[in-house]
């Protein structure tokens, strides 16, 4: 038979312990602390082709994560993909600024470069990336390949 | 209220799904006695007891305790009711989780704010009352069954109530135990000033102690009197009860063909 | 044979009738009292820590070492596949994403259901058959307030930590067997899993899934233990049945759940 005291003390381990473990997982797995969606602002980007682009996807600049895809939509009017950018409140960028999707190694996941221009304004939320740069295409490019070869072997003639 | 009876049963009629379990019941329990319900296995004593503990419901007639309709009170009526009702179980039922003292000390926590000095103060006096006082430690698993059935005793009693029900006190128990319990439940019926309803079929220990009787067969009230009355009674089944005779009304043989017949049929 | 069918057809339907329907609808009506008693096992609170030390506090050893076990083997398991593309920093968000979305969960909510699940069920169940929730009755104490409610918030309190420290500790398997043993590279391991593991996606998902798990685990246990028939063939019985219906349960509503958690992305 346990003493109440006793009773009380274990529970108290493991609620300790079981916290413990939601703050590591929340933490340390997930990474809650560096980036939070409270302090970010939003931006968008509009591309013509964004590939294999998926909500989450990082956002990075000389490498560096700073923010992440909100949303994707296609815009009716326009054609293209409309891509929500959330970038966290510590980074700036300038206003003139573009956005390219990349691919992570050959076969990696694809993501958003952000190369900053030189415009002394910064971007603030709602703001529309005017520079940007679709994904590469793998299939756009094979194709784009052989025909250049072909035309290379007609040149010849 | 006026009557000195503590419980009246009036024409009650209760069944289980189908089966007809008590057939229109008349019974009184008058104040300060001990009174027992007496009968074969499965003829609704128990059921009755339930009845008057407001845990079943009668499908017709009135259960009278106090005067209030058991069967007609709301939940929280019937909780105050059985606040002053004390039921010992058949093997006790003490909560095997917690020791004697704080099975004792159960209700007192539960429907009491008393300071913990004053709830030991009860509780061991109320262990000491059956003798038990040394074993307010003890686990359940570590009692004899005489032992726990007094500790499950102490514990109906924690609030002095004014009605306390047996049901079967004296099963499985041996000759010491059995006379303990059974002058316990005398002693402490008239030292509380309780009135007490015994559930049995251990003929010889009810006639020593109770005031009154029922005897009950198959649903109905068969016969009622007092111990010399019973002792005295002519009735066939109702000898054959108290004396312990194998074959009478009650026949030996469960109802079977012909013994003849059954093994000649091959 | 048309008579026949129709016969089976008949019999199958009242046992459907007669086992599921009407019990899942007591099961329901049980749940509801169960939610309205529930104010003495937060007023007194103690009555509900209590019932913690026995579900949580006694499942954590299973959970802690079978937890550590299913982290190693996804770091092994994973590194393998993961070494042939090229790809081992990606181990991190293998372990990391299988344990937090599914694994932790489910297979916690799996030793949950046969280590305290079944506990519960007996514990209640006995206390039927020995009388015990009838005397209390008798003392004018709600058993389903006094024995019920305190087991089933204990659950529903306990499943979540416990889910937590499975992955926890799955996580640091897979840390030890793929860092330590193999050498993937302990930066990389870190830094691909907290790019890959979302908050709200991922972590706060799973604790979702494990609070309802917890619910439907505990709910069960208590129902089968209150409802089991008071001898010891019917509590034994209602004991395996805990075990098999909830665990059934865990899986199905893993399905649903992660269905309409992990839509389109």
């Amino acid at each position: 038979m346990m003493t109440r005291k006793e009773l009380d003390l274990w529970v108290g381990i493991f609620a300790v312990i079981g916290i413990g473990a939601l703050l590591f997982l929340s933490l340390k797995v997930a990474n809650l602390a560096s980036f939070s969606a409270a302090d970010s602002y939003q931006v968008n980007a509009k591309f013509d082709n964004i590939g294999g682009l998926k909500v989450r996807a990082p956002v990075k600049s000389a490498g560096v994560v700073v923010g992440r895809v909100g949303e994707i939509r296609f815009d009716n009017e326009s054609f293209e993909a409309v891509v929500a950018l959330n970038i966290d409140g510590r980074y700036q960028f300038p206003k003139d600024s573009s956005a390219k999707i990349l691919t992570s190694g050959l076969l990696g996941e694809q993501y958003i470069g952000l190369s900053p221009g030189g415009d002394s304004v910064n971007l603030k939320g709602g703001d529309t990336l005017k520079l940007t740069q679709s994904a590469v295409v793998l299939e756009n490019l094979i194709g784009q390949f052989l025909y250049n070869k072909a035309a290379e072997g007609d040149g010849k003639k | 209220m006026a009557t000195s009876n503590l419980v009246e049963v009036q024409n009650v009629t209760f069944s289980y799904d189908e089966r007809e379990v008590l057939k229109d019941i008349n019974l009184v329990v008058p104040q300060g006695k001990v009174v027992a319900i007496m009968g074969l296995s499965g003829c609704g004593k128990t059921t009755l007891l339930r009845l008057i503990g407001g845990a079943l419901f009668p499908d017709r007639g009135e259960v009278r305790v106090a005067g209030r309709v058991v069967n007609k009170l709301g939940d929280a009526e019937l909780f105050a009711l059985r606040r002053r009702m004390g039921m010992l179980f058949q093997f006790g039922a003490l909560f095997t989780d917690i020791s004697s003292f704080e099975n004792v000390a159960f209700q007192m926590r539960e429907h009491t704010n008393l300071p913990e000095s004053i709830i030991r103060d009860l509780a061991l006096m109320k262990l000491q009352a059956v003798g038990l006082r040394g074993a307010a430690d003890l686990m359940p698993s570590e009692l004899s069954g005489g032992m726990a059935r007094r500790v499950a005793l102490a514990r109906s009693i924690a609030l002095d109530p004014m009605l306390m029900m047996y049901d079967e006190p004296f099963t499985g128990l041996d000759p010491i135990s059995l006379g303990v319990i059974g002058q316990l439940i005398r002693r402490l019926n008239d030292s509380l000033g309780a009135t007490s309803i015994v559930v049995t079929h251990d003929v010889a220990e009810a006639l020593e102690l109770v005031d009154y009787v029922y005897y009950m067969s198959a649903g109905k009230v068969e016969f009622q009197g007092t111990p010399d009355q019973v002792r005295a009674a002519g009735l066939s089944s109702l000898r054959q009860f108290v004396y312990g005779e194998p074959d009478g009304p009650v026949p030996f043989h469960y109802p079977a063909p012909d013994y003849r017949q059954d093994l000649l049929a091959q | 044979m048309t008579g026949r069918i129709a016969e089976l057809m008949r019999a199958l339907g009242a046992r459907i009738v007669n086992n599921w329907i009407w019990r899942l609808g007591f099961a329901c009506r049980f749940l509801w009292f169960t939610l309205k008693e529930s104010g003495a096992s937060f007023r007194r609170f103690h009555l509900t820590i209590r019932e913690i030390y026995f579900t949580g506090v006694l499942s954590l050893i299973i959970i802690l070492v079978s937890g550590l076990f299913v982290g190693m083997v996804l770091g092994l398991q994973g590194y393998d596949t993961l070494v042939r593309y090229g790809s081992s920093e990606a181990l991190g968000v293998l372990v990391s994403l299988s344990l937090v979305r599914e694994l932790g969960p489910v297979v916690a909510g799996l030793l949950f259901a046969s280590r305290a699940g079944s506990a519960i069920t007996a514990e209640i169940g006995l206390m039927k058959a020995t009388e015990q929730l009838s005397a209390m009755e008798m003392m004018a104490v709600d058993p389903i307030a006094r024995v019920v409610a305190p087991r089933f918030w204990a659950g529903v309190i306990s499943m979540p930590l416990l889910a937590a420290l499975f992955s926890a500790m799955g996580v640091f398997g897979g840390y030890l067997v793929g860092v330590r043993l193999i050498g993937v590279d302990e930066g990389s391991f870190w830094s691909q899993m907290q790019a890959a593991v979302d908050f709200r996606e991922d972590v706060l998902n799973g604790v979702i899934k494990s609070l309802v798990f917890g619910v439907a685990v505990t709910w069960i246990a208590v129902y089968e233990g209150y409802d089991a028939p008071p001898t010891a063939e019917g509590v034994s019985g209602a004991t395996t049945r805990t075990v098999v219906t909830s665990s059934l349960a865990i899986l199905a509503l893993d399905f649903v759940l992660t269905a309409l958690m992990f839509r389109g992305h």
